[in-house]
Parts: C-alpha cells; sequence; structure tokens
C-alpha cells in the first residue's frame, strides 16, 4: 500500500497567516477605540464600512479570478487593508471616498498585481493616496475635532451618520477643522510657537486626542512585536530617522514643527507599526528594513515640512516600496560559511 | 544679453559633465564579450546531430550570426530558442517542425553487441568518438560522451544500435516542485503524492 | 568534566515540541530476527559497493557480503548468518522511491559469528595505543562504518584529512531532531564505548581535544558519559558539553559553530578548519570494530510517533524490513498513513513499510494526523521573514522560494541556495505552511542538472572540434602519401626514359597510371611559384603604398606560406625520386591489408591505444570519477584486442611466404575469406531469426524492427554467396 509520500519537515509550527493578520487588525483596537472617544464615532464607520467594501470587493476578484474564495478571504489581509484604510482616512470623510479608496486598493493595488503577497506596493496606502490626489478638499477638511478642542461635544452617531452618508455640509462644518500638524504648517509664519501652542488645536500636551491617539497605536505596535509579528526594525529607525531629521532641521519651533508633534501628531504611531511594517511591499533584510524605515522617517519629515502635504506617511511608505527590492538585493545578510555577504542581482562570478 | 551667456555655458558645461560621465560608464562598465558566435554555440546543446541542417552545431551557431533562423534545432528545443532569442534580442519562434520534434527524454545510443558485425560504420557516423571498437570486432558506447544524437543509428547495417532513454538513478533523480497551494484547492486535491523529477 | 567551554550561538533555529520522552522510558531492546533481511549496496554516501557473494551461498554473521568500489564506498556485511537468497533490485530507502540492487539473506537462525579478532590482536602488537592510524583507518573502513547520524558518508574518508591539522575532534551528541533518541538512549546504555571511540578517533586525527556536545534535554546521557569519563583513570582531554536546546544545534555546521564559534567554509569541509565530527553512535561503532573486530551490522533506532502503542529503540540488525520493526511495536495503520524514516524535520515519508533498516535509519516515526498533521494548502508568501529569522545558515528563505518557484536558478544561486543544509526550520515557522525546502530541493536538482548538461555539452564540443581537427589531419595526411606515391611513380617514369631499353614491362605499368599524378604534382609546383612571384609583387606593392599598410603582414605570412608549400612539394618530389630508383615491388605490399606491415601497425596502434587507456584510467582513478568502471571495461576489452593484433601478426610473419606464393597463384585466399564470411553470416541470419520468432511468440514491438533486420542480414548473405559464386568462377 503506498503512503504517503511528502517532502520535509513533517512538522509545522503555530504560525498561521490569517491568525497573523487578525492579530494585525486587533492590535488597531487601542487606536480605534482612542480614535472614538475623541473625535466620534466616524472613524468606526469608517473602518467597518471600508473592512466590508475590502472583502467583497476580494471575493468579487477572486470569483472573477476563478480562485477559491472561502480559502483566500480567511487569509483576512483584504480585512487588514480595509481596517488600515478606514483608520486613515479622515473620521468625516463622505462613504464613496471610503468606498472608492478600498476598491482600488483591494482590485489594483493587490489584486490586479497577482493578489495576496504579490503587490509591490502598500495597497491601504495606494487607495489613500489616489483619494487624497484626486479629492483633497474633501481629505483635508473632514477632520473632526476632539471635544477638548472644539470645547463642545464630538458628533455625535446620528449626525456623523449624516455627514458621512448624506454628505450634510452643516455637521462638517461644526466638527471639523484642520488637524494640528496642518495648522502649525501654516500658522506658524504667522505666530510664534507659543502663541501657537495656546490654540484650541493643540490645547497643550495630551489634551488634543492625537497624542493618545498616538499613543495608542504605538501600544498596539509593541504588543505586535512581542507577539513576534513585527520586528523592531523599521518602526525603530523610522521614528528614529524622523526624531533626527526634526531636531537637526526643527530645533527653531518658531520655524518648524517641534519634534513631539511630528512623533505624536498625524499618523505616525500607525504608519510606523501598522503601515510601514505591512511585509509584503518592505524591506525583509534586517538591515534593508533599518534602511527602508530610515528612509520613510526622512521622507516623512521632508514632505511635511517642505511638500505641499500636511501629513505624508502614505507618499513615504509608497516612495520607499519602490526601493524595497534594490534594498533587499544590496543587503542580504552573510551566510553562513561565507566571508563577506553578496550585494546585488549580480549573476556573474 | 548675459542670461542669455550664463544659459548658454551652464548648458554647455552640463553637457560636458554628462557626456565625460557617460563616456567614463562607457569604459568602465563596458562588457568585453567573447565573439557572438560563441556565445551563440555556447548556448546550442552540442549534440552535434545536424537536426538543424548544418554539419554540428558550430557551424550552426556560424549560420544563426549570419542571419539563420533561430528555430532550427530540435535537441535544445523551446529553452535553447528563448535562449538565443534573448542574446540576439528577436521574438522566439516555435521550434521548426521541419527539423524534428524535441526529444521528450534525453537518450544514449546502445549497441546491443552480439550483433555487432565490427563494421565501423557507427563510429565514422559518431560526431563526438563516443563510439569504441575497430574493424570485425565489436562496438561498443561510451554512454558518458554520447550526445544522443542518432546519427548512428541509420548508418548501421544490422540495425544493432538502439537509443534507449537516459536512466534516472539516485544521482540525478530530484524533487519535482510542489504544486503550487491554489491549484490543489482549485482541483480539491490534497498532495497524495510528492513525485520526484528524472 | 570541565564546562568552561564558551558556548557560541548560532543564528535562527527554531524550538519544535521535543516529544522525546515516549521513547526513552524503556532501555534498548534487541529486535527478533526477521524472515529475511535486505541489504541495499549502496546505504552510504559515494559509489555502491559491489557483491562478493551470489545467491546460494552460505554467509556466517559478520562476513563481508559486499566490497567497496573506489575510495568513497564502504563494504557491506552479513548481519546474521544464513544463506544469501537473492541479489537483485528492490526498492530502497530514498526519498525516490527507487529499487536498486540489494542482497537477499535469509537468516538460518543460528546466528553464527565467523572469526573476529581486535585490531591489536590481529597486528599482534601489545600496547594498542601503539596502532598507527593507517591501521585504524583501515580496520574503520574494513568495518564498513559510515556516519550514523543520518548522512551516511563513510567514516574511513571522513577520517582521510589530508594535509588538514586537526586541533578538535567533535562527537555530535546533539540529537536535536524531536522524536529521535537513538543516541540519547545509545549515550545513556553505552557511555564507555562511546568515550572508547573518542579515544580511538583522537589516536587517529592526533588532535588536542575532544568535544562531546550534548543538548541540555538529555541530562542522564550527559551523567552517563560524564561517569564513562571518570571511569577512565587516565588523563584525557576528552569533555562533555551541554549545549542549550535549539534546532538544528546537532546540524555538524551549527555544533560546530556553538563549540568553537567557527565556521565551516562554503563548500568547504571541517577539516578545512581543523576540526572532525563524527557522531556519538558512530564513535561507539568505531570501538567496536577496533577492539572486537565488529563491522557495522546493527544499529540503534527509535521506533515512535502515536501511531505505534509500544514506543521504544531497538537494537536493529541492518535489513530488518521497516514492517516487521513495526509490527513488533504495536502500529496501527492510520488514516493517511504515513511512515517517516529519520525525525519530522528532515527526515523522508516512506513510500512502503516494505523497506529495510539502513546504517542511517536513526528513526521510525509513525505519526497520526492529529500529531503531525499534513501540510495544508500553502498560501502566499507574505514576506513575514520569519523564515529569515529561523535560518540558521542566515539565508533569505523567502527569496530562495520566490527564485525557485519562478525557476530563476541562477538568482537562487546568487543567494547561495547551496548553503542551504535542508534543516526546515523555515517551513516550520512559515505562516503560509509552504513546502519551502522541497522548492529548494527541487532548484538544487534542476541547478545540478543544468550544470550537468553544460558540461557535457562543454565536452560534447571539444570532442566534436577534436574529431574535425582529426578528420583534416587525416585528410592532410592522406593527400600527402598520395603526392609521395605520384613522385615515385613520376620518377619511375623519369628512370624509365633515362634509360628506355632496359625498361620492364611491370615498372611501365605503374608508371604509366601514375604519370597524370606526378604530372598534377608538378603543376602544383609550378602554381605555388607563380602564387609566390604574385604574392610578392603584392607585398611591394603594399610597402610602397601606405594605405595598404596594414596589409603588409597578411601578405608576408601568405608568403611564408606559399613558401613553405613549395618547399613540402620540393620536398614530396625528391622524395618520390628516391622512392623510385628503390625497387617498386615493395609497393606491392601496400595494397594488402593483411600484410605483415600492417598487421604490425596495427598492433603497434593497438598498443598505443591501450597506453592511452590505462593512462586515462589511472588518472580516472587518482581523480575518482565514476567513470572509472566504463574505462575498466574499455581497458579489458582493448586487452583483449592488442592480444588478437599480436596474434595476427605473428601468424602473418610465418605464413607469408607460402601465404605470398599462394596469392601469386591462386585466388583462395580470398575465396576462404569469402567462405567464413558466409558461415558467420549464416549464423547471423539464424540469431537473428531466432530472435523474431521469440519476439513474436512474445508479441513485443519489436517484432517490425527484427524483421528488418533479418531481411538485411538475408540479403547480406546472398551478396556473399554470389561474390563466393563469381570468385569460383574466375
Ligand atoms: S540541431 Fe543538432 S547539430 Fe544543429 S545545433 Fe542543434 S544539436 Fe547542434
Ligand atoms: S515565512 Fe513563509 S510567508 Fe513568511 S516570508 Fe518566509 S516564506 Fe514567506
Ligand atoms: S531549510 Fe535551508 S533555508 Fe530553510 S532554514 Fe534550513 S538552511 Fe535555512
Amino acid at each position: 500500500m503506498a503512503l504517503l509520500t511528502l517532502s520535509s519537515p513533517h512538522a509545522h509550527g503555530p504560525n498561521a497567516t490569517s491568525r497573523i493578520m487578525l492579530t494585525v487588525a486587533l492590535a488597531t483596537l487601542p487606536g480605534l477605540a482612542v480614535m472614538t472617544w475623541f473625535f466620534g464615532p466616524g472613524t468606526l464607520i469608517n473602518v467597518i464600512l471600508a473592512g466590508l467594501t475590502a472583502v467583497v470587493c476580494e471575493a468579487l476578484v477572486l470569483k472573477a479570478r476563478k480562485y477559491p474564495v472561502g480559502f483566500f478571504l480567511k487569509d483576512n489581509t483584504a480585512l487588514v487593508t480595509g481596517v488600515l484604510l478606514g483608520l486613515a482616512l479622515p473620521p468625516l470623510a463622505p462613504w464613496w471616498i471610503t468606498v472608492i479608496a478600498t476598491a482600488f486598493a483591494i482590485i489594483f493595488a493587490k489584486q490586479i498585481y497577482g493578489g495576496m503577497g504579490n503587490n509591490p506596493f502598500n495597497p491601504a496606502m495606494i487607495g489613500y493616496a489616489l483619494v487624497l490626489v484626486s479629492f483633497p478638499v474633501q481629505m483635508t477638511t473632514n477632520w473632526a475635532v476632539s471635544f477638548q478642542m472644539s470645547g463642545s461635544e464630538v458628533a455625535g452617531l446620528t449626525d456623523t451618520l449624516r455627514a458621512i452618508f448624506a454628505g450634510s455640509a452643516d455637521v462638517a462644518d461644526v466638527y471639523t477643522g484642520a488637524t494640528p500638524l496642518d495648522d502649525y504648517k501654516h500658522l506658524i509664519s504667522k505666530e510664534t510657537s507659543d502663541e501657537l501652542l495656546t490654540r484650541a488645536t493643540f490645547n497643550g500636551w495630551l489634551n488634543g486626542g492625537w497624542e493618545w491617539m498616538n499613543l495608542a497605536f504605538l501600544a498596539g505596535g509593541v504588543f505586535l512585536m512581542l507577539k513576534r509579528i513585527i520586528t523592531w526594525h523599521i518602526p525603530v529607525s523610522m521614528l528614529a530617522a524622523l526624531t533626527l531629521c526634526s531636531l537637526v532641521f526643527g530645533w527653531d519651533h518658531d520655524l518648524y514643527t517641534p519634534t513631539w508633534l511630528h512623533l505624536f501628531s498625524g499618523a505616525t504611531m500607525l504608519g510606523a507599526f501598522f503601515i510601514a511594517t505591512d511585509p509584503v511591499s518592505a524591506s525583509t533584510t534586517p538591515k534593508g528594513k533599518l534602511i527602508y524605515g530610515a528612509g520613510i522617517g526622512i521622507l516623512l519629515f521632508v514632505i511635511r515640512t517642505w511638500g505641499a502635504y500636511p501629513d505624508a506617511v502614505a507618499f513615504a511608505v509608497l516612495l520607499m516600496n519602490f526601493a524595497a527590492p534594490f534594498i533587499d538585493a544590496y543587503t542580504q545578510p552573510r551566510t553562513y560559511g561565507h566571508s563577506k555577504a553578496r550585494r546585488g542581482l549580480k549573476t556573474g562570478k | 544679453m548675459s542670461s542669455i551667456l550664463i544659459a548658454v555655458i551652464v548648458l554647455a558645461a552640463l553637457a560636458l559633465l554628462f557626456g565625460a560621465l557617460l563616456g567614463f560608464a562607457a569604459v568602465r562598465f563596458k562588457v568585453d564579450g567573447n565573439p557572438i558566435v560563441d556565445q551563440i554555440n555556447d548556448l546550442l546543446p552540442q549534440t552535434q546531430c545536424g537536426q538543424c541542417g548544418y554539419p554540428g552545431c558550430k557551424p550552426y551557431a556560424e549560420a544563426i550570426a549570419d542571419g539563420d533562423k533561430i528555430n532550427k534545432c530540435p535537441p535544445g528545443g523551446e529553452s535553447t530558442i528563448d535562449a538565443l532569442a534573448d542574446l540576439l534580442g528577436v521574438e522566439p519562434e516555435p521550434l521548426d517542425a521541419e527539423h524534428g520534434a524535441e526529444k521528450a527524454v534525453p537518450t544514449v545510443a546502445y549497441i546491443r553487441e552480439d550483433e555487432c558485425i565490427g563494421c565501423t560504420k557507427c563510429i565514422q557516423a559518431c560526431p563526438v568518438d563516443a563510439i569504441l571498437g575497430a574493424a570485425k570486432q565489436m562496438h561498443t558506447v561510451i554512454t558518458d560522451e554520447c550526445t544522443g544524437c542518432d546519427l548512428c543509428v541509420e548508418p548501421c547495417p544490422v540495425d544493432c544500435i538502439d537509443m534507449i532513454p537516459v536512466a534516472t538513478d539516485r544521482s540525478n533523480w530530484y524533487w519535482e516542485a510542489p504544486t503550487a497551494g491554489v491549484e490543489l484547492i482549485a482541483t480539491d486535491r490534497r498532495p497524495a503524492t510528492a513525485g520526484g523529477h528524472a | 568534566m570541565t564546562h568552561l567551554i564558551q558556548l557560541h550561538e548560532f543564528d535562527g533555529g527554531i524550538h519544535p515540541p521535543e516529544n522525546k520522552h515516549q521513547s526513552t522510558g524503556r532501555a534498548i531492546r534487541t529486535a527478533p530476527l526477521p524472515d529475511e533481511l535486505v541489504l541495499p549496496l549502496h546505504q552510504h554516501i559515494g559509489a555502491p559497493s559491489r557483491p562478493v557473494v551470489s545467491a546460494g551461498d552460505s554467509v556466517l554473521k559478520g562476513q563481508v557480503i559486499a566490497e567497496p568500489h573506489g575510495f568513497v564506498s564502504a563494504p557491506l556485511h552479513a548481519p546474521t548468518s544464513g544463506v544469501v537468497a537473492a541479489i537483485e533490485d528492490r526498492q530502497v530507502p530514498h526519498a525516490s522511491g527507487m529499487s536498486e540492487l540489494c542482497i537477499v539473506i535469509t537468516p538460518d537462525g543460528k546466528d553464527e559469528w565467523q572469526p573476529h579478532q581486535s585490531l591489536c590482536a590481529e597486528l599482534g602488537v601489545d600496547d594498542c595505543d601503539d596502532i598507527s592510524a593507517a591501521d585504524l583507518v583501515r580496520r574503520i573502513r574494513e568495518c564498513g562504518i559510515a556516519g550514523m547520524g543520518g548522512a551516511g558518508f563513510p567514516t574511513s574518508v571522513k577520517l582521510s584529512v589530508g594535509d588538514n591539522r586537526i586541533d578538535t575532534l567533535i562527537l555530535n551528541g546533539a540529537e536535536c531532531e524531536p522524536y529521535i533518541t537513538a543516541d540519547d538512549m545509545l549515550m545513556r546504555e553505552r557511555a564507555r564505548d562511546i568515550v572508547r571511540g573518542a579515544q580511538i578517533l583522537l589516536q587517529i586525527t592526533a588532535a588536542e581535544r575532544c568535544l562531546i556536545g550534548v543538548e541540555d534535554n538529555k541530562p542522564e546521557a550527559i551523567a552517563a558519559l560524564e561517569d564513562a569519563l571518570l571511569a577512565l583513570h587516565e588523563e584525557h582531554h576528552i569533555d562533555v558539553v551541554t549545549i542549550p536546546t535549539k534546532y538544528p544545534s546537532g546540524g555538524e555546521k551549527q555544533l560546530i559553530q556553538i563549540l568553537t564559534g567557527r565556521e565551516v567554509p562554503s563548500g568547504g569541509i571541517p577539516a578545512h578548519i581543523g576540526i572532525v565530527c563524527q557522531n556519538v553512535g558512530t564513535a561507539a561503532a568505531i570501538a567496536d570494530a577496533v577492539d572486537i573486530g565488529r563491522p557495522l551490522i546493527s544499529r540503534i533506532t527509535t521506533v515512535t510517533g502515536d501511531a505505534v502503542s509500544d514506543k521504544g529503540n531497538w537494537d536493529v540488525l541492518l535489513g530488518t524490513p521497516v514492517s516487521h520493526l513495526l509490527a513488533v511495536s504495536g502500529y496501527q495503520p492510520q488514516k493517511r498513513e504515513r511512515v517517516i524514516m529519520g525525525g519530522p524535520m528532515m527526515g523522508f515519508a516512506l513510500p512502503t513499510t516494505a523497506l529495510p533498516v539502513v546504517k542511517t535509519t536513526n528513526c521510525l516515526l509513525a505519526p497520526t494526523e492529529k500529531e503531525l498533521p499534513t501540510n495544508k494548502p500553502s498560501m502566499a508568501c507574505i514576506r513575514c521573514g520569519l523564515c529569515a529569522q529561523a535560518c540558521p545558515a542566515e539565508l533569505l528563505p523567502q527569496q530562495l522560494y520566490w527564485f525557485s518557484k519562478a525557476e530563476e536558478f541562477d538568482k537562487a544561486e546568487q543567494h547561495n541556495i547551496f548553503d542551504c543544509i535542508e534543516c526546515g526550520a523555515c517551513s516550520y515557522v512559515c505562516p503560509s505552511e509552504i513546502p519551502l525546502v522541497q522548492y529548494y530541493r527541487f532548484a538544487k536538482g534542476a541547478i545540478r542538472e543544468e550544470q550537468a548538461a553544460q558540461e557535457k555539452a562543454e565536452q560534447a564540443r571539444e570532442r566534436f572540434e577534436a574529431r574535425i581537427a582529426r578528420q583534416e589531419r587525416e585528410q592532410a595526411e592522406k593527400e600527402a602519401k598520395r603526392k609521395a606515391r605520384a613522385a615515385a611513380a613520376e620518377a619511375a617514369q623519369k628512370a624509365k626514359k633515362a634509360a628506355p631499353a632496359a625498361a620492364t614491362d611491370a615498372p611501365a605499368k605503374t608508371a604509366a597510371t601514375s604519370s597524370p599524378e606526378l604530372e598534377k604534382l608538378q603543376k602544383q609546383l609550378d602554381g605555388a611559384q607563380a602564387a609566390l612571384t604574385k604574392t610578392k609583387e603584392k607585398l611591394e606593392a603594399a610597402k610602397a603604398d601606405p594605405a595598404m599598410a596594414e596589409k603588409v603582414p597578411v601578405f608576408e605570412a601568405a608568403l611564408t606560406k606559399t613558401q613553405d608549400k613549395i618547399k613540402t612539394l620540393a620536398k614530396d618530389i625528391a622524395a618520390a625520386k628516391k622512392a623510385a630508383k628503390a625497387a617498386p615491388a615493395a609497393a606491392d605490399d601496400k595494397g594488402d591489408p593483411n600484410s605483415p606491415e600492417r598487421l604490425k601497425k596495427k598492433w603497434e596502434m593497438a598498443q598505443g591505444r591501450l597506453d592511452t587507456a590505462i593512462k586515462r584510467l589511472e588518472q580516472a582513478e587518482a581523480e575518482g570519477s565514476d567513470k572509472v568502471e566504463a574505462l575498466r571495461d574499455g581497458l579489458e576489452k582493448q586487452k583483449v584486442r592488442v592480444e588478437e593484433a599480436r596474434q595476427a601478426w605473428e601468424a602473418a610473419t610465418i605464413g607469408q611466404p607460402a601465404a605470398n606464393a599462394a596469392a601469386q597463384g591462386t585466388p583462395e585466399p580470398a575465396n576462404d575469406d569469402l567462405k567464413r564470411k558466409i558461415l558467420a553470416q549464416k549464423d547471423r541470419v539464424d540469431k537473428a531469426r531466432e530472435r523474431l520468432s521469440m519476439a513474436q511468440a512474445e508479441g513485443l514491438d519489436t517484432v517490425e524492427a527484427l524483421t528488418t533486420a533479418l531481411s538485411k542480414q538475408q540479403d547480406k548473405l546472398k551478396q556473399l554467396e554470389q561474390q563466393a559464386d563469381a570468385a569460383g568462377e574466375v
């Protein structure tokens, strides 16, 4: 009787892609909770909407590609893309922006390249960049302000739903405002740093909601590191590069955004721990990860400081995605028994 | 006036700079390859079977260099055509059936030695001198040298030469690539047995 | 004893569940004798051994039944007394599931040893420490010892370290693979033998120290080894080193790194860095071989997995069928039945249980599906990098996977795929359950195949070019000879002209037939001279005209060539003239293929070929090439040929005068020859007929080919007969 003959190893560890992806999604929960607390239910609705759209789009494409739908949906990668996108979009962004961004991310940025594992760019960030470039107004003005900032209530569920699905301008006007990064960048030329920081947008350290949100994502990221799902390389090198740049160039707070604002405002921590670390499109060698992370940090600072956009995680990540394969080729580790590491992709002797 | 002058000077300087750079790159990264005929010949399988219509691989390589089609070598088959197309920067074409079909498995000649009459005809036919023997002596094939070109089969007056497939043994067996997960599920098969590769 | 050895860590590694306790509960048991022992001739790395017994022979326990063939090879011994039942192809335990030659022995149950003794006794020395390393290695080789950790490299070869100075001997008792406890139990129960083996190995390698590396999950084994060392009562340099448990610390390269911090260079062997590494089981086998002369005929094998009820270690005779061992262990076949030879990380699944235990079988693992689930369908690689973190060779498995899958083998090679030790750590951690190792095996195989094909093509090209060169040379030689003959004829004609009265009929005839050739030769000479003048003119012109300056060397070369040609032609003519003066009758011999001169030449040529063949064989042997066999066969054949040629020549010299006379008188020799040919041909026809009828009877598809062959043979026979008739009439 013929027995099963499979190649070794015959044992397999407990790791599973679907579980890893689910853990990533779960690790965003503290951040999501903080965002909901400070900015209203907008983000929560976005996340649900984006998650749903992502899963539906993925299923449709898989069906069209004649792939087993259930098997691939179970890997949870579409869900993660949707969740991250939902977190990144402005809380009161109209629903169609979320849907367009997510659909584009799944269909074009992921599946067209061959589906999971084959996309050279981070799908969530492609979707984000698309809507940011196409609908700049909606994307920059729909940031909800936290209750501490507005001094009033945070947008309620009905108001939020009206703003997102009916596009009610009145709601948006009441509850939205510029982000701290945006404000600082545009107002610093008119006021001194001290004056600026008394404004409602900033309202002092740990008072605006932004810091809490970033700390929550940091906590989620540390959790992922402890679970060994991500390594320290990319977040640490990215934050270190960002800090260094802002210390070197931005020491004069009357001219440039201060370091703490860089680190704890905008999408910095979400980017560092959840977006830049997307393994598929990032660098994979240890040294490469350091370079990759540092590149994102530097680009982030450059675009935030001198570019047209107040935040730039998406662009910084996408630009480094371009470079990832090249970085990998030049940062191969030294293999056991070799006196030095190989470089590049040349196949000659 | 002066601004135009400055522009011209700057452009000229830039042109010089880039020209120098390009020149340097051309010298520094020059690929000094061997002549094209040798490169082509290196890609041909060296079976020396003459199926391409030339008396051996080298002559065919020369012919290709002179513009002949690249799809006339059956032993090389598709992979050789692709490699040639790559080298020469042309579109790969399907194998020209006129010259024969690609063999499914590599073969070697085997002389049924008790039938051999020692006519030496096969020795004369063998392009790589892989057959041993003298007149009226039994002949035998040095399997390691035989390219499987079939050329000795035809001249044998007593038809005692067979082309037999190269046997797979432990030394040339290897695992075949796993079936990708997608295909497995698509066909609802689980990997019952993982086969080997000859 | 001392544990002051600085341990180093290797990168990566994993901690799979150990699952060792199941099989360490009971002492090693001796497996009952099976009905039949199947001994593959290829149980080690290298060339298969050659049987020295034949079916029907009675053998005693420990008797050599197959000799090593070549340097990297090992002999095989009868594991028990009995009768050789057959020597035939049987399926062997190899991942390919192929069949290879095996010696099958039916035990007689007496288990009767052939006489054997310690090496000391054999050599007759008093102090066993005086035995030379060479003698020890020879004994190890004679006893057929091959690495018992899993790879099966002949130990004697591993101990032949050439010019490398060895400073450290490492005994590998790490046994890092889950489930396997064969070495663990061996260390517990036979620690003394292991220590003795270490001493012998130290004697052979002249190493300064010996380190026995054992993972810290085997405290009993460590204690046993230390007791054995204490019991030595003499100074020694053997240390038991406890190393942290981590897979694959038992990999040779990894263990070396842990214990010494040195890395075996890529493509190199441990001896290059002054280290010899042996498995503890091998050490014990060496002790047996040297001290009692017991060849490697049994080994310790773990039988474990939830599909067997009685898990434990067995002392098994080599050749024992797996099914037998499983049966005595209470094996219950499962759904999705698997039996793995080796451990769960690096072992291979057997295609059937009818395979024998061999020298490298350290474990038989029969897991249930629940215990070791078969891989789920793999998902896409998410480039999570977990594999790279686990890889002990510091490779980038995800990249290797990508390249192997896309068959971009050059890139895979560039990413050092050949440094992969196939440990399986990457597959183990891969969340997408990709069978990474299988991809690497495939890629490695394909790359090797490609390399072999390329080498072969290169060889073919060289041989083809050599042949073309040879043909050209022969052509040239023929041409020269022809010219010489023509010249001779012309000279003869001249001689005739000089003395027309003296001219006899015979030379006139030859001269008449060959004079046109002579003329041709002369004409060639004239032509060459004309060409020479022309070239000279051109050269002058070129020298004068600066525009043509670059052509000067070309013309000069052409000039020298032409001059050379003229010289050779002149020489030819001169030689021909000289030859013509000699008696032209001698030339007649040339026509006869059986003339003594020719035969002698043939003999000499054959002798020459024989010499080259011998040389080639020697070279091949020195290189340990696998062509040796073919060459040896060729050599034998060539020897026969030389002998025949020599005899033919002798016969010809003796019988020549008579034959000559006969040749002039009657056409009989030709007739004789024909007759012989006809007889042979008749024989052949009969043979062909026989074969055809056989094929017809069996309905083989060769019938058609055979029919053609037969008719060809018959045609040939007819032809010969006609010739004979014609000859008879003349
Ligand atoms: S067809 Fe035969 S001779 Fe021609 S290139 Fe191919 S292998 Fe060489
Ligand atoms: S562990 Fe598997 S999924 Fe992760 S990078 Fe390696 S091969 Fe890809
Ligand atoms: S199998 Fe090869 S690539 Fe995978 S972990 Fe082991 S050495 Fe590294």
